[in-house]
């Protein structure tokens, strides 16, 4: 009774926060097709959106990039970059941030090499990058690993670290080891922080991969990816084009932090009660 | 109100084993800081726990009562002095001394069962259905039959204590060190919550060190009052308070509390006006 009750909530304000979502995407659009079309009804053009192509143009664009492969392509290869680094970010940086959390000797040897790195923004490594890695794809690679790295890295230190000292205290009243403090209190303390983290770094990785895409010029468009594919749209000259390229990254990294909050709520029960 | 009836209901059959250990602390001092600059925290502090009564320590706040709690429980070690267990010196935490501490040590991605279950299940020494039956009792008998798949953070106050009440008792200490449990609960969950500890203990008579700076919580709860000196903190009087048990809430309104509540306040604001005066 209780659980039909429940879920005829759920659905009722699903449907409001779809409504919600929906009419704001609208409502966008409005302004975004009077704003780019001021100019021709009011002869006064908006500083800033005057030359911007209206909604319905780049929808047409759209449509027209949609049944080419090659666009698809540069979704696969941007994705494919993207999580190639962001997932080896968080297999190197989840136990390197533990390690620097729960060891004080490990911290002492590796924490000012890492803090002198850190400040270094990822772009400014592309250079080198593309002299010392031997492909294009590893140097792309390697410097959204370095997006997503130091971010992990800082939230896993910092989450734990600032688990509560009465968790560790109270399990080794109970007759904890090393190991059990370690899997029972330290890693799930740390999660939350280990999906912030994740979140912040795959939103870096995606600004890095297209940045990294730009720069590198990536060969054929199929192999550019999104960024380069942004990149060789304003070469040509095709406004919507562009624009299409900046909406279809938008969605990426939509789908991309949506994934990561999914998994979040699967794997941390305890956290979806408020 | 409601709490009680549920302990009273329920807790027909026995749930935990009555076996209480003496404690002593000797000489027991404690500094934090280098030596040129040192905040002297405990100095030469002695007090003798008999075993299974309810022993309170009360201080002016910042005294050092927690320093003394972490000593105790072993998370710290004195820089001199011991501490002892029926006359055996402690050599860290054990779950022979079980701590329930300020405001809730729950660990929040565990249930209320998982939280129970969790020192046993880890050492190994209880498994499977002799194990479930035992935690689904203990928690039963603190009122929380209902809640045992439900995470800390949908617990009350008074449950969260409550259930970490269950998680101590489970891992049968003969000592239960209680650092300021209540702190925290609104008046009204606090005294019933005070109700509810001081049955438990009639119960089982497990030696008990409460920590306190409430001085009615403090008679309400005591067999012996060990009032604590400003810093250094050394003891400074040991009280024995002789209210008949069982005890109800309306003995605190009786001339003899009345005289206990007199004393240690007169005590106990003497060293805090001390601690105040170091401030000006």
């Amino acid at each position: 009774m209780t659980a039909t009750k429940k879920s005829f909530f759920a659905k009722f304000t699903g449907q409001v926060t779809l409504k919600r979502g929906v009419s704001a995407i609208l409502i966008f659009l409005v302004i975004w097709h009077v704003g780019a079309l001021f100019d021709d009804w009011f002869g006064v053009d908006i500083i800033g959106i005057g030359l911007v192509p209206p909604p319905a143009d780049v929808f047409a664009a759209f449509l027209e990039v949609i049944p080419k492969i090659g666009y698809w392509q540069s979704w696969v290869s941007s994705f494919s970059r993207v999580l190639t680094g962001f997932l080896v970010a968080m297999l190197i940086g989840i136990p390197f941030g533990l390690l620097l959390a729960v060891n004080r000797y490990f911290r002492g040897l590796f924490f000012p090499p890492f803090e002198i790195l850190r400040p270094i923004p990822p772009l400014a490594w592309v250079p080198a990058s593309l002299i010392f890695w031997p492909t294009n794809e590893m140097s792309i690679a390697f410097v959204t690993f370095l997006g997503a790295f130091f971010t992990i890295v800082i939230n896993v230190l910092g989450g734990a670290r600032s688990i509560d000292i009465s968790y560790l205290r109270a399990a080794q009243s109970m007759g904890a080891s090393q190991f059990d403090l370690f899997w029972k209190i330290v890693l799930p303390g740390t999660l939350p922080s280990i999906f912030t983290g994740a979140a912040v770094g795959m939103g870096i990785t995606w600004e890095v991969v297209l940045a990294a895409e730009m720069i590198s010029g990536g060969g054929t468009q199929g192999g550019g990816g999104l960024g380069f594919f942004i990149w060789n749209s304003y070469m040509g000259g095709s406004l919507e084009q562009i624009v299409v390229g900046m909406i279809s990254i938008g969605i990426a990294g939509y789908l991309s932090s949506s994934a990561i909050r999914k998994l979040g709520y699967f794997m941390m029960p305890w956290r979806r009660l408020f | 109100m409601a709490v009680k009836q549920t302990l009273k209901s329920k807790s027909t059959k026995k749930v935990v084993p009555n076996d209480a250990s003496s404690v002593t602390l000797r000489n027991v001092s404690k500094s934090y800081g280098e030596v040129w600059l040192s905040d002297d925290v405990l100095k030469d502090v002695t007090i003798e726990f008999p075993a299974g009564e309810l022993t309170v320590i009360v201080g002016p706040s910042g005294c050092g009562k927690s320093t003394l709690v972490n000593i105790m429980a072993g998370f710290e070690t004195p820089d001199s002095g011991e501490v002892l267990i029926d006359n055996k010196p402690i050599t860290g935490p054990a779950k022979d001394r079980m701590v329930v501490f300020q405001e809730t040590a729950l660990i929040p991605w565990q249930t209320t069962y998982e939280n129970v279950v969790f020192g046993p299940k880890m050492r190994g020494d209880k498994s499977g259905q002799a194990l479930k039956d035992e935690a689904e009792a203990l928690l039963v008998k603190v009122g929380l039959g209902e809640f045992i798949h439900k995470y800390p953070i949908q617990l009350s106050g008074g449950m969260q204590r409550r259930a970490e009440l269950a998680r101590a008792l489970i891992n049968e200490p003969t000592v239960m060190i209680m650092d300021e449990p209540f702190r925290g609960l609104d008046a009204m969950s606090r005294s019933l919550m005070q109700e509810f500890f001081l049955d438990l203990f009639e119960e089982n008579k497990k030696t008990n060190i409460f920590v306190t700076s409430e001085i009615d919580e403090a008679i309400f709860l005591a067999d012996n009052l060990v009032v604590l000196s400003n810093k250094p903190t050394t003891v400074q009087t040991v009280m024995n308070i002789k209210l008949p048990r069982p005890r109800d809430y309306k003995m605190l309104t009786t001339e003899q509390a009345f005289k206990y509540k007199k004393k240690a306040m007169e005590l106990l604001h003497d060293e805090a006006m001390k601690s105040f005066a170091v401030l000006k």
